[in-house]
């Protein structure tokens, strides 16, 4: 344990592209686009098939395909590819081995557990409140805006919480390609044997104290989102439930990297 | 990828198909001890959680905590002190298992509408009955909705063992020779591998929850 508080309070670790503040920069840079590029394919879906009901088959099941497939392996599946793309001087060979394919399976993983969450969240709106905002005369567009996003905004938070678990414990994973993050001190400590202990400890504190304090800031925007008539103590918001169909549940949208 | 190598090369494949052999097997080694030991261990925790109400914030919270641990950080941390051994990638495979099987679990045994366990009652179940004739059955699809998510994800978690050592690498063992020494055949095949192993339990699961509650079906098709 002392070496751990050597190593992190060791000033040599706190500066230059090796130290704990270009580590956790790096880590949530990828992490941060790759949330952000998932979202802007996510939750436009899951608005469309939410709303309409349409084609919520076929995506829910390609969701479901989705977050089967190991984050380790997706992210080398694409590597030949980004490899390849490389050759044509779009951009350099070592940023399509140790960014790229990260990025591109962080992204993918995101997907999942966003579109359900938004699809699922809109669901979970109460019918008559729908029906109600239609005879008052609004758009649909307004409804969505109005009625359906808002009580639904908490549910779709809580698939971002999980999205960003993801993603975050992933960008760890990219440590193995080669790349940077918080996953560095991990990997490296594991390949200097004994005297990497003090990194690896140091590492995985650091690792895990973004990944709790991201979701915990997550979970107080969860409730500060959820409109106040919900919002009873005790009571947590999670979308209506059916039995023997579990992906309409917050429960089932989580997979773990 | 350097200039002529292959994408795939089939017959490095053909030929060292018990060097692949041996890392399947060794990935079922990862996944079927923790699978079994979180199965139980959750099992007992989603009874007790029925029982006794305040129980499930606690539990959920704990389990919670472990699920945020990022694995790569969960195995180097553990690596010192269990040493090169099964049992520490066993650990937090199992530990991964308990936050969705016990909310699963939980939520298959809540979810018997009140009228279904006095209706048990009014026929004389005992306690005991009720839960295994009644309350079980009932909370099946959920129960094994549960396994089947615990399943894929154990099965991917146990692709990131291989930063361990290689004695007991499973599939991510190929993935990580494969990516060393650039080798697109090896690593593709771990990947591809695991995936297929996932994406087939996935499939797996559904199929037996369908077959073990005919009822269901036959509900649906009833309306």
């Amino acid at each position: 344990m002392d070496g751990v508080i050597a190593f992190l309070t060791d000033p040599k670790n706190w500066e230059g592209t090796t130290g704990i503040p270009n580590r956790l920069v790096e880590h949530l840079e990828i992490s941060v686009l790759a949330v952000i590029l998932a979202g802007l394919i996510a939750i436009p879906i899951g608005l469309y098939i939410g709303h309409t009901n349409r084609g919520s088959g076929l995506a829910i099941n390609l969701a479901n395909i989705g977050r089967a497939v190991p984050s380790f392996a997706m992210m080398v599946i694409p590597v030949p590819l980004t490899l390849t793309l490389a050759e044509t001087g779009l951009y350099d060979p070592n940023f399509g081995l140790v960014f790229l394919p990260p990025f591109l399976a962080m992204t993918f993983l995101a997907i999942p557990p966003l579109l359900v969450a938004t699809y699922s969240g809109l669901r979970s709106v109460d019918r008559d409140l729908v029906e109600a905002g239609r005879g008052m005369g609004l758009r649909e567009r307004q409804i969505l805006s109005r009625i359906e996003i808002p009580i639904a905004s908490s549910i779709i938070v809580g698939g971002l919480r999980t999205s960003t678990l993801q993603v975050i414990a992933t960008a760890t994973i990219a440590a193995i390609l080669g790349g940077g993050g918080l996953g560095r001190f991990i990997f490296d400590g594991l390949n200097q044997g004994l005297a990497g202990r003090p990194s690896i400890y140091a590492g995985a504190i650091l690792v895990t104290v973004l990944a709790v304090g991201i979701d915990l800031l997550l979970a107080w925007v969860q409730t500060r989102l959820t409109p106040r008539a919900l919002r009873k103590p005790g009571r947590r918001p999670t979308p209506r439930q059916t039995p023997g169909d579990p992906d309409l549940e917050g429960v089932s949208a989580l997979v773990r990297t | 990828m350097p200039p002529g190598t292959k994408l795939f090369d089939f017959s490095w494949t053909v030929g060292h198909l018990d060097q692949i052999w041996t890392r399947i097997i060794q990935h079922f080694q990862l996944i079927i001890v923790p699978l079994l030991i979180g199965i139980v261990i959750s099992l007992i925790l989603a009874v007790w959680a029925v029982r006794q109400r305040w129980a499930y914030a606690p539990v959920t919270l704990i389990t919670g905590i472990l699920y945020t641990i990022p694995s790569l950080a969960a195995f180097a941390v553990l690596r010192p002190i269990t040493g090169l051994s099964f049992i520490t990638a066993w650990i937090p495979l199992t530990t991964y298992t308990l936050l969705i099987l016990f909310r699963n679990f939980t939520a298959g045994f809540t979810s018997v509408p009140a009228d279904i366990l006095e209706a048990a009652e009014g026929m004389g179940y005992t306690r005991r009955q009720r839960l295994l004739r009644v309350e079980l059955p009932l909370a099946v699809p959920l129960i094994i909705a549960g396994i089947r998510l615990a399943s894929v994800t154990t099965i991917g978690l146990a692709t990131i063992v291989a930063v361990l050592g290689d004695q007991f690498g499973g599939l991510g063992q190929l993935i990580t020779e494969g990516i060393q020494t650039f080798f697109p055949t090896k690593y593709l095949l771990g990947a591809i591998l695991s995936v297929i192993l996932a994406v087939g339990a996935d499939m797996l699961f559904v199929r037996l929850e369908r077959l073990i509650t005919p009822w269901a079906r036959a509900r649906a098709g009833a309306r």
